[in-house]
């Protein structure tokens, strides 16, 4: 919380500028109902003019005080809240993109990206109400009691006896609801899971004519829902008219308790006013402690990202010039230290070569290319890249080394030139041939606006084999070292994809190729294919070889290409 | 507290164009109807709770009335006045709890019946419906926008109902203390009510700004953060940043334009009460002082003013609650208004003791009636037969099935299965015929034995365990903590691809249906899985009748018939070896996925 709070110190001019004002409106309105009692006891009993008018007119003065201070404080506090909710969205989104992929595995996607959208929000409304009305509802409360200590102490104790009341009732059925409310939450996600499933399997549902079956089952949930939410509602509805309830039992006890100890009428009056000022007061800050302790809880989910160390780390580890584009030599790894994840690993492979990697799914094979790519360090062993090892690289001038398409990635909601782009400035000639490369030139062409088409969010407008035809073009566009193609062209039919291989051969003959996939038409023609299985190479050769001395291989192959000879043999 | 459940990402209210309430109305009465008693009884409650509300004031000016500046002060009557005090004060909150519980039962009710008959309706819709709409879109109908309207039900109606008794009651009251001091409301209140309109129309659109800068900013972050490896991959955190923070800034300044107008009415509302306040305690004094009012009076006229302005500006600010309510509510009834699967012609006949033989002849269809994808298309497939159905990703191979199903009904043309037209039989029964395979497994959450069962109740466990076994998956599933009886869901059981389309191919094994419907997958499925998938699907697909979205050569070339699909149409059929022969569009196509490059 404290790490938050800092970031509205150079606002802090504003803050207690709109603190002051805030003050001064707030003190202007409590005592209006003082003079209203000076008034009604003094200046009506005299029957003077002259003291009613002046006093109406400094009640006048003092409403438009209240007016203007609370609206330059609103202002003040608005400004200072926003731009320190500024600050603070920058730096953690700054922290979130310099994050290394330990720490996002282990803070967890959805978590960051609530963190930068809700949380961050639930900070700004946080400390927006509290500059607004946190100060307000005390400054009320206190100097309301206060002042009412001064006209009476008697009726001020009434009134003070009704403060912890109401607090203690809007306590016990808040303690009692919360409870209630997290069952409704729960039964409202089973609901909205249970729509998911029917929306999504729609054809499943329709071609078994489970519909009846599913309309039940749906019936049984919101009747179970709206149950849950009606006894919620039941204690929720209690709050407002005991609170009334209380308020106007307090009215009656200061109208008996002026009467018996012979007070006034007008200052019975003032009295009643300031119950009125008194308990809303107390109804914002029940309200802004909610806020308060969702904001601050949000806050140290923010802080525990900013905390997070993101200085590059790099290795003095001397160079071993031999001749290799990328070495792998007994690299292993785990992600949790647990079980290895990869295992004794050692290949080299030259520039302009061509690497296929091939296995089951978890077999270790996008592990392999985030040590190479140094989003991970490995256990042990070294990877050298041009004869140095990778940790002993600052991290751009590594990484600017790949053009990397990997297993799921992600589009803009952008043009298709941005996206090809991707903030690196380059030439439409590079963009085009990538695009042409890729066999995406094609399409694109088809859409509206060439490369200027919009994609939308997720490029849900684009098939799935468009899309990976996009993501290999962003891949080549800066006509990169090494290109890394993680699982990315399963969607691309055969045709396509051998046409891109041609392609590639072609137009990037320097470029060495890292190609990671299911299918063993895709890999083929690599000069060395590696069989990954549980994290270790149970083969490693090219396509003939493999076909000789691999088992494993030998089976995906005649899964795959069952009945390929015979094929042959027509040919 | 709990606050009223928001959807701060929730931008369709910024497009939404002009809302046909007398269609909103009408239906939502629909809905109130049955609660007619019911509501009835809570708008009374509500009244007289209110009034009784009302009538304190009255008393407390009474009592004060009693309280004699000279000392002579009544107790005995401010007693008395103090009981009847408490007691209307008793009575009026628990008529106020009364009528709120009551609303709460009835917009609880209405949201059960709405939810209800929403889900069944679109379980009548015909697929097309899903095919055209964002699955998210179709949810927040039936779960956002629902609780909206359910929310204003409850709080929004007993709130306006219970402003109008307000105003028109205190008006009353002061009215029966001092008629001309009530003229100090005609400057205040038409001042007050022109200031809230004015704020609320300038805020609304500053409002809407800020919804939709703040879901640009989201949606920007939950791309860049999902993807933030590759943003790292290409080194352009810099640029990415820099983008990042003009649509902070544009958020942030959106954010703070809308929160500080819409902060504003407070402090006016407030002032106007202050100024009203001083206008009644001086114009008061004055006709204190001509003997017109007693001093009780004036201070219950106070106390009435201040109950009087409160509920002008509470309805001002419902007002928008209420509009958002109305669109929410336009959304709902509109689904409700799509038109279901049209039903089947009467005297239809139930498809029985299906043989599994299918003729199509002369089919035409198109998904958009101007653009005709499928031209006379004619098939003959025997009982037990295999069709293959080839082609390139996206030329149509689904088109097929669709129409098989019946999910979508040709344009021209028949189907016939045992020589039946479709369009004569009930399309459950012929989708009863069929059992489907698909790539996309579908599972829900519930155990093992329920998903392969699929709300078939009368299946018992030695049959599911038969399937099971054939579909090579018992294994699997006797290693699981509960067997048959593990619960499904995201984040208890590590359950692969593969093993889910076993699963599913248990299920249809379950099913027994003389025709089956297969899409092999390919992708993202380990080597040796496949292979068992593919046992799996040889044992479902033995004495049935068979169509296979092929992808691996050696089904398509133990196919009885071949389907060669291009740009949604069927360019070519016939058996590999003929096709090969013919030297066409297949042949071409079956080189480049063996070809080496």
């Amino acid at each position: 919380m404290t790490k938050t709070l800092a970031y509205l110190k150079p606002y802090r001019g504003a803050v207690a500028w709109g603190l002051i004002l805030k003050f001064l409106g707030s003190v202007a309105e409590l005592f209006l109902p003082l003079l209203l009692e000076y008034i009604i006891n003094e200046a009506v009993p005299a029957a003077d003019m002259n003291r009613v008018l002046i006093c109406g007119g400094i009640m006048l003065v003092f409403a438009f005080i209240a007016l203007f201070g609370n609206i330059f404080a609103n202002r003040l506090s608005v400004t200072s809240s926003g731009g320190m909710t500024h600050d603070l969205r920058y730096d953690l989104f700054s922290k979130t993109c310099y994050l290394s992929s330990s720490q996002v595995d282990r803070l967890g996607v959805p978590s960051l990206i609530s963190r930068l959208t809700s949380d961050s929000y639930y900070v700004n409304q946080m400390v927006a109400r509290t500059l607004r009305l946190g100060v307000r509802a005390p400054i009320l409360i206190l100097g309301g009691i206060i002042l009412a200590f001064t006209r009476d102490w008697a009726l001020a104790l009434v009134l003070l006896a009704c403060v912890p009341l109401v607090g203690i009732i809007i306590f016990i059925i808040t303690k009692k609801s919360v409870p209630l409310y997290f069952g409704v939450q729960k039964k409202q996600d089973d609901m909205v899971r249970d729509m998911q499933e029917n929306v999504t399997g729609v054809r499943v549902v329709k071609a078994l004519t489970k519909e009846e079956y599913e309309s039940e089952k749906f019936d049984g949930l919101v009747k179970e829902l709206a149950a849950r939410e009606f006894k919620a509602n039941k204690i929720m509805s209690l709050s407002n008219p005991l609170a009334t309830l209380v308020l106007n039992l307090g009215l009656v006890a200061v109208i008996v308790t002026g009467a018996l100890r012979g007070n006034l009428p007008g200052t019975v009056l003032a009295f009643l006013q300031y119950f009125v000022i008194i308990l809303n007061a107390m109804i914002a800050l029940t309200k802004i402690f909610v806020v308060i302790s969702r904001g601050s809880a949000s806050a140290g989910r923010i802080e525990s990202v900013l905390r997070e160390d993101t200085s590059e780390k790099i290795l003095d580890i001397s160079d071993e010039k031999n001749g290799y584009k990328i070495e792998f030599s007994n690299v292993s790894f785990s992600y949790n230290g647990v079980g290895d994840n990869l295992k004794d690993i050692d290949f080299a492979l030259k520039e302009g070569e061509t690497l296929g990697i091939i296995g089951a799914t978890g077999s270790g094979k996008s592990t392999l290319v985030n040590l190479l790519m140094r989003f991970y360090d490995a256990g042990g062993g070294n990877i050298r890249i041009d004869g140095r090892d990778v940790r002993a690289y600052k991290n751009d001038e590594l990484r600017k080394k790949f053009g990397v398409a990997f297993q799921n990635d992600f589009l803009m909601a952008s043009t298709v030139r941005e996206n090809v782009d991707y903030g690196r400035g380059l030439s439409d000639e590079e963009i085009e041939k990538a695009l042409k490369a890729a066999q995406a030139e094609e399409f694109v062409q088809t859409l509206e606006g060439g490369v200027d088409y919009n994609l939308a969010q997720k490029a849900n407008n684009l098939s799935g084999g468009q899309k990976q035809r996009l993501l290999i073009a962003r891949a080549l566009a800066a006509s990169p070292e090494i290109l890394i193609l993680d699982d990315s062209s399963s969607a691309l039919d055969y045709a396509t994809d051998a046409a891109f291989r041609k392609a590639l051969a072609k137009d990037y003959p320097d470029c060495t190729k890292i190609i990671v996939a299911q299918r063993i038409s895709s890999i083929k023609n690599a000069d060395l294919i590696l069989v990954l299985d549980d994290g270790r190479v149970i083969g490693k050769g090219r396509h003939e070889e493999l076909m000789r001395d691999c088992d494993e291989y030998k089976l995906i192959y005649a899964a795959q290409m069952g009945g390929e000879k015979d094929a042959r043999a027509q040919d | 507290m709990p606050e009223r459940r928001i959807n701060i990402h929730d931008t369709r209210n910024l497009k939404r164009g002009k809302v046909d309430k007398k269609f909103v109305f009408k239906n939502l009465l629909r809905y109130l109807k049955p609660f007619a008693p019911i509501l009835a009884l809570v708008f009374l409650a509500n009244i007289l709770g209110t009034l009784l509300n009302l009538a304190g004031p009255r008393i407390c000016g009474m009592a004060i009335d009693e309280i004699h500046l000279d000392g002579t002060t009544d107790f005995k009557k401010i007693g008395v006045y103090a009981i009847i005090l408490c007691i209307t004060y008793l009575i009026s909150a628990g008529l106020e709890y009364l009528s709120a519980i009551g609303m709460a039962y009835i917009s609880r009710g209405t949201v059960k019946k709405m939810r209800s008959e929403v889900f069944s309706h679109l379980t009548r819709l015909p697929v097309s419906y899903f095919d055209e709409r964002q699955a998210g879109d179709i949810i927040s109908v039936l779960s956002y926008d629902i609780d909206t309207v359910g929310e204003s039900l409850a709080n929004d109606v007993m709130i306006v109902l219970k402003s109008v008794v307000l105003i028109i009651g205190s008006l009353v009251m002061m009215l029966t203390l001092a008629p001309l001091l009530v003229l100090v409301f005609a400057v205040t209140v038409p001042c007050s009510v022109f200031m809230t309109r004015f704020i609320v129309k300038r805020v609304q659109p500053l409002f809407r700004k800020r919804s939709a800068k703040l879901g640009e900013l989201n949606g920007y972050v939950e791309e860049i953060t999902t993807g933030q490896k590759t943003t790292r991959a290409y080194n352009c955190e810099q640029k990415i940043i820099g983008d990042f923070e003009e649509k902070n800034r544009e958020a942030v300044d959106a954010y703070a334009r809308a929160e500080y107008f819409g902060t504003i009415s407070g402090p006016c509302v407030n002032l106007l009460n202050n100024v009203s306040l001083t206008l009644v305690s001086v114009f008061g004094a004055l006709m204190f002082m001509n003997g017109q009012v007693t001093t009780g009076q004036i201070s219950s006229f106070v106390l009435y003013s201040r109950k009087f302005s409160g509920p002008i500006n509470e309805i001002a600010n419902i007002m928008g609650e209420f509009q958002s309510a109305i669109a929410a509510a336009e959304r709902v009834f509109r689904v409700l208004d799509e038109k279901p699967e049209p039903a089947d012609p009467e005297g239809a006949k139930e498809l029985e003791n299906v043989k599994g033989e299918v003729e199509i002849e002369h089919l035409n269809f198109g998904y958009i009636p101007q653009k005709p994808i499928i031209k006379d298309f004619s098939l003959k497939v025997e009982r037990g037969q295999v069709i293959a159905i080839v082609g390139h990703t996206g030329a149509g191979k689904t088109t097929i099935i669709n129409l098989l199903m019946r999910f979508y009904d040709a344009d021209s043309g028949t189907i016939k299965i045992d020589g039946k037209d479709v369009r004569e039989l009930t399309r459950a029964s012929v989708r009863r015929a069929f059992t489907m395979v698909l790539q996309d497994t579908w599972l829900f959450a519930g155990t093992v034995a329920e998903n392969i069962a699929y709300g078939n109740g009368n299946v018992t466990r030695e049959e599911t365990e038969r399937v099971c076994r054939a579909a090579k998956i018992h294994s699997f599933i006797a290693r699981l903590p509960q067997g048959y009886d593990t619960v499904l869901n995201e984040n208890a059981v590590n359950i692969s691809k593969g093993q889910k389309q076993l699963l599913t191919i248990a299920r249809a094994m379950l099913l027994d249906s003389p025709m089956l419907i297969l899409d092999e997958a390919t992708s993202n499925v380990d080597t040796r899985t496949e292979q068992i998938i593919q046992e799996a699907m040889g044992e479902l697909m033995k004495g049935r009748t068979c169509f296979v979205i092929a992808h691996r050569l050696s089904t398509i070339k133990h196919a009885d018939n071949i389907l060669v699909m291009r740009d949604g149409n069927v360019v070519e059929q016939g058996t590999h070896e003929k096709l090969m022969a013919a030297g066409g569009y297949y042949s071409e196509l079956y080189y480049s996925q063996f070809e080496t490059a």
